[in-house]
This record gives structure tokens, sequence and C-alpha cells, in this order.
């Protein structure tokens, strides 16, 4: 019941926070570039036409009333129109989020699955031959720019040897699985379409391997810290002292108490994916939200990238919740009162 | 200073003569040198640094065909592969992509740098006033932060860069708005250490206002650990220029500019591998020797590290 209150009490603090992500948001539309009314009126437009729109918009209004209006729309699912799909922009984020949640779900994935062992393997050899080379490959994830990765992946994997698609979630003609989560390799399975499932999968390797790599880079240098400063300790030396093999000293004695500050890591890279996904969604043409945030950038269509930036505050502050709820559940001395 | 004032403290007592410090480097800077020069790693992050900023200064003088970063077309010597005469082969008008390389370097490393003076200025001001003001200035500015931090960097940056539209001083003015709230923190968890130390209150209790104390005394003591982040921000400042000059927020063409010949060589990936390899190369280059050298200047400048990682 505890837990339960703790969960209720994080989520209403989600408000103010988008609270202020909304003030912020309102005031790049409505403040920075230059007279919105004007934009909107065109070029063409008499004084009369540009006076009916300033009033139709409400800009005359004091700014706390505007801001007012803008938030009573947010609430009430009014998030604006994109410019360049013509519909609401709810509708094109509802649209647009599987594919980019799929993304990251297989990244971060991916770079789980592989940093953490690739940290143990670093902290556990220190300075030795896979230390140095598992360094090696971190310092290179941090520092590689992910929209060349993406296209040095689409040349070498796509282009060269032909392996693997290098754009898009299926192709063309392929019909995607029945609609049930939007995630086409979750829907595939739910609905036993093998076929679909296996193309979709050969599809999203390239851009997901890409997406993973910064993050793999920033949990592997991550389990390697803690876990070297954990293995110091004295329990450890304890544990050593009563003659238990290696390996269980450092899975299980050792790996719980250096996975807690890895786990903040893995929720920072969630959110830092998102981010990241933009460049591997536009090299790949991955039709999530990154992809869409671009071409909206590119077309100063401003709606939609405000509405990505609410979307995006929304999910890393429950991401951050899910990560504190799970530290719980590591570390018993963590209470969630 | 004259010697009238001289003073019977310890210190000034087991002090050398003023002429010799000068002559000299002194005790803290030699072990500082001693210590980054134990990292070979560093040494060639610092080298590469070195090298790329000769390049951006005087590398314009020297590259093969200067006019190729203004506009200049040879359609005949189109998507040309390296050769002897084009190092780093042509772009789809025929241009030098070393030339151009080179002449972007100016523009991609003073953006790295600039962004994160940009940041360290703003984040360092309203950090140091939450921390040594408290009260409603700090929770005020603090919940900004908070703010900030919520949106990932890059969709920030984005929708900074898109409102203030493209180009490349607004993308520097987008990525210091998106970088500031990192300094803004670490410059008040610095100060709210500092502001009760000895000094601060020796310098309140000579009468000193408290802009002057916070301004005077207590921020050049909190600048080592701003350094450090300074340092290995840079790498990362120059990437995410870099990123939006791929999406096509940065410099308008003819320009040259890393991020974008990485994106237009996207179009001849086919044809042309070379065209977004090199200068996907120069930054990847940049961001590690930046790295490289961050590590190293943590190293020397931070306490807590400072017994060896």
């Amino acid at each position: 019941m505890n837990l339960f209150r703790y969960i209720v009490r994080r989520l209403l603090l989600i408000i103010p926070v988008m609270i202020g992500v909304s003030v912020l948001t309102f005031c790049l539309v409505y403040l920075v570039p230059g007279d919105p009314a004007r934009l909107a009126a065109g070029p063409q437009a008499t004084q009369a036409m540009y006076e009916q729109i300033r009033e139709e918009f409400g800009l005359d209004d004091p700014l706390p009333v505007q801001y007012a209006h803008y938030v009573s729309g947010l609430v009430q699912g009014d998030w604006g129109d994109s410019i360049l799909t013509r519909r609401p922009v709810l509708t094109d984020l509802a649209v647009y989020w599987p594919a980019t949640l799929e993304l990251v779900i297989v990244a971060m994935s991916i770079a789980i699955l592989v940093g953490v062992p690739l940290g143990i393997l670093s902290a556990v050899r220190a300075d030795r031959l896979a230390d140095h080379a598992s360094r090696i490959i971190s310092l290179l994830g941090v520092s590689m720019p992910a929209f060349w990765l993406a296209i040095l992946m689409q040349l070498f994997f796509g282009l060269r040897l032909d392996w693997l698609p290098v754009s898009g979630r299926l192709p063309t003609l392929t019909p995607p699985p029945a609609d049930i989560t939007g995630l086409y390799l979750l829907d595939a399975l739910l609905t036993g379409e093998w076929s679909t499932f296996g193309v979709a999968l050969r599809h999203i390797l390239l851009p997901a391997v890409t997406l993973s790599f910064a993050s793999l880079a920033t949990i592997s240098r991550f389990t390697r810290a803690s876990l070297l400063e954990v293995l110091n300790q004295d329990y450890v030396r304890t544990a050593r002292a009563k003659g238990l093999v290696e390996r269980s000293i450092v899975v299980r004695h050792a790996l719980r108490n250096a996975f807690i500050p890895t786990l903040t890591m893995i929720g920072l890279s969630f959110g830092w994916s998102m981010g990241g996904s933009v460049l591997v969604e536009t090299v790949f043409d991955w039709p999530g939200i990154g992809l869409y945030a671009t071409n909206s950038a590119l077309t100063l269509d401003f709606m939609p990238i405000m509405g990505i930036a609410l979307l995006y505050g929304i999910v890393f502050s429950l991401i951050n919740i899910a990560i504190d709820i799970a530290y719980g559940f590591l570390d018993p001395r963590v209470s969630h009162a | 200073m004259s010697s009238i004032g001289t003073s019977s403290s310890a210190s000034t007592l087991l002090a050398r003569p003023a002429s010799v410090r000068r002559g000299l480097l002194s005790d803290e800077t030699r072990r500082a040198i001693r210590k980054f020069r134990q990292s070979p790693l560093s040494l060639v992050g610092l080298g590469i640094v070195v090298l790329l900023v000769l390049v951006a200064i005087v590398g314009p003088f020297f590259v093969p065909y200067p006019n190729d970063a203004s506009g200049a077309v040879h359609i005949k010597e189109r998507l040309l592969p390296p050769s002897g005469a084009h190092w780093f082969g042509t772009d789809h008008v025929g241009r030098d992509i070393l030339s151009r390389l080179v002449i972007g370097a100016r523009t991609s490393l003073l953006a790295g740098v600039l962004v994160i003076v940009m940041a360290v200025i703003i984040g360092t001001v309203l950090g140091a006033l939450a921390g040594y003001l408290g009260g409603w200035v700090e929770t005020v500015i603090m919940r900004v932060t908070d703010v900030f931090l919520t949106i990932p960097d890059l969709i920030l940056a984005m929708a900074f860069a898109a409102a203030l539209g493209p180009g490349l001083t607004n993308v520097m003015i987008a990525v210091s708005l998106v970088w500031w709230p990192g300094y803004c923190r670490l410059a008040r968890a610095n100060v709210i250490a500092l502001r009760n130390a000895q000094f601060a209150e020796a310098a309140a209790s000579l009468g000193s206002s408290r802009r002057r104390i916070l301004f005077r005394h207590i921020l050049p003591n909190a600048f080592p650990t701003l350094l450090v982040k300074a340092s290995m921000d840079v790498g990362f400042a120059v990437l995410t220029t870099a990123a939006l000059g791929f999406i096509g927020l940065g410099t308008q063409p003819p320009t040259p500019d890393w991020g974008q010949m990485v994106s237009e060589g996207r179009k001849y990936l086919r044809d042309a591998w070379w065209y977004s390899t090199f200068p996907g190369i120069a930054i990847l280059l940049t961001v590690i020797a930046t790295n490289l050298l961050g590590d190293g200047i943590r190293d020397v400048l931070d306490p807590r590290t400072r017994k060896g990682r």
C-alpha cells in the first residue's frame, strides 16, 4: 500500500514539472518567432484581415490569459495542428510514437544485454586486454556521431554486403500486422504472423544497433566503475576469505550492489535514446517521432516540436519514477514511504 | 604591492621570493603537469586538439582549393574519388572535400567552445545566485533547471533552433540554452559547500559586500570543478552542433559545416562513400580528442579522482 501511495505522489509531482515545460513551449511558440498572426495571415493579407486573426488568436489578451488559454487547450487534447501533415499534433504523435517506442526498446535491450556484461568483464579483468578493448569501445560509443554511424551501417551492411534493409519498418508492399500495440514485433508475435515478424526484425536491426551504441558505451562504463568500487569493499573480501568461487562473488554479492548506479544510467540513457532517435530515424527513414521532429523543424512547423517536447517530458518523468521504484526492489534499504 | 605590510603568517615566511616564483612554475603547476604527463591517452588527446586548433587557425591559408568554401562549382569534377589532386575526393558540385573540411574546422571548433562558454556563464551566474541567496530565488532557478532537464537535449535544442530560425549563431544559442542547467547545478552545489568556508567568513568580517564575497571569493574557488566539466563537454558540444547541422538547422550553404557535409553526402552514398566518411571522421576525431583531454584535465584538477582510476 505504501508503494501505491508513493507512486501516486510521484505521479502528482509530474504536474508542476509539466506546467514548467508548458510555460517553456508557450514562450517558444508565442514569444520568440515574431508575430504568429502575421505568419498565419500570409504576405497578401490586408490590415483588417491581420487584425481579425490577432483577435481570433487572442494575441491582444494579456500574456497570462494567453497562457491559460494555451494550457486549457493542451489539457483538452488540443496540441495545435501540424502545417506539414495537416493533422492535429496529438493525432500525429499517436501515429508515430509506437515506431519510436519500439526502436528505443530494442536499442535499450541491446545496450543493456551487451553493455552490462561488457562492463562486468572489464571490471573483473581490470587493466588487462579485455578491459582495454571494452574501454576503447566505450570511448568510441560516446564520441561517435550517431548520424554518421547510421550512414556507415547503411553503407556497409546495406549497400556493400546487402545483408539488411536500410530504411523503413517494413517493405512497402508488406502489410503491417494487426494493430494491437503498434509495435510491429510484438503485434506480429501476438497474432502469430511469423514471416512479418522476421521481416520487421530485419528492418529494425540496423537502426536499433546504431541507436544502442552510445547507451551501450555509457552503461558498460558505469557498470565497470561501480563494480570496481564494490569489489574493493570489505564484504567482498569476506566472501573471498570464505573461499567462495569468484563467479558467485561477482554475480551474487558484488553485482547486486553495483547495479544501482548503473540503473540510474539506464534511465538517463532511455531519455538520451529518445533524443538520439531523431538522428537515427532521419537516416533510416524510420517513421517515428524523430523523423517527424526533423521534418517539422526543417519546415519551421512549431507545434509538432513543442508537442514532442511535452510528450518526451512526460515519458522521461515516468521513466524516472519507474527507476526509483526499481531501486526499492534492488535495495531494501531504499524506502518509498 | 609595497613591502610595508610584511605579514608574519607562516605561509608568507615559507614562501620563496617573488623573483624565483615568477621564473619557475609553482609546485602546484609542476605537480599537475607531471600528473598529466603520466597518462599517455591524455597526451594523445592534447596532441590531437593542438593539431586541430592549428589546422583551424592556419589551415585555411594553405588549403589547395580555398574558393571551394565560398560557392565555387566545378561540375566536371563532381564526385571524384580520393586521388593525388583531391586527397579526400570531391563533392556533388566538384568541390574539394579536404579544403572544405579544413575551412569548416574553424566553424565547428569555435562553435563547440562558444557553446560551452555561453552555457558556463549562464549556468554559473544562475547557480551561484541560487546557492548563495537560497530562498525563493533558489527554488525558482532550480525548478527551471528541472524543466530543462526533463526534455531530451536534442529535442530541446531543435525547439530553440526552430523558434530562433536556422543559422549557426542561433544553433549555438540553442545548444547553450540546453546545456546551462548542468553548470547551474554544479555551481550551486559548489557555492553551497563554500559559502560557510572560513575564507568567506573572513571576507564578510572584513566588511566585503555579498556580491564581492560571491564573485571574488567563492566562485574562483569553485572554478576548477566547473572547468573540468567544461573541458569534458566541449567535444559533446561539437557533436550536438554537428547533429543540428546534419538535420539542416545549422550553417547555411555554401559555408562548410561538418555535420551538413555528412548530411549532403548521404544522398550520394551509393556512388561516393568518401563524401560522408571524411567529415564524419573529422567529427569523431575531434570528439575523441577533446574527451581524452577532458579526462586528463579531470584527473589533474578534480581532487576526488586524484588517487587514480
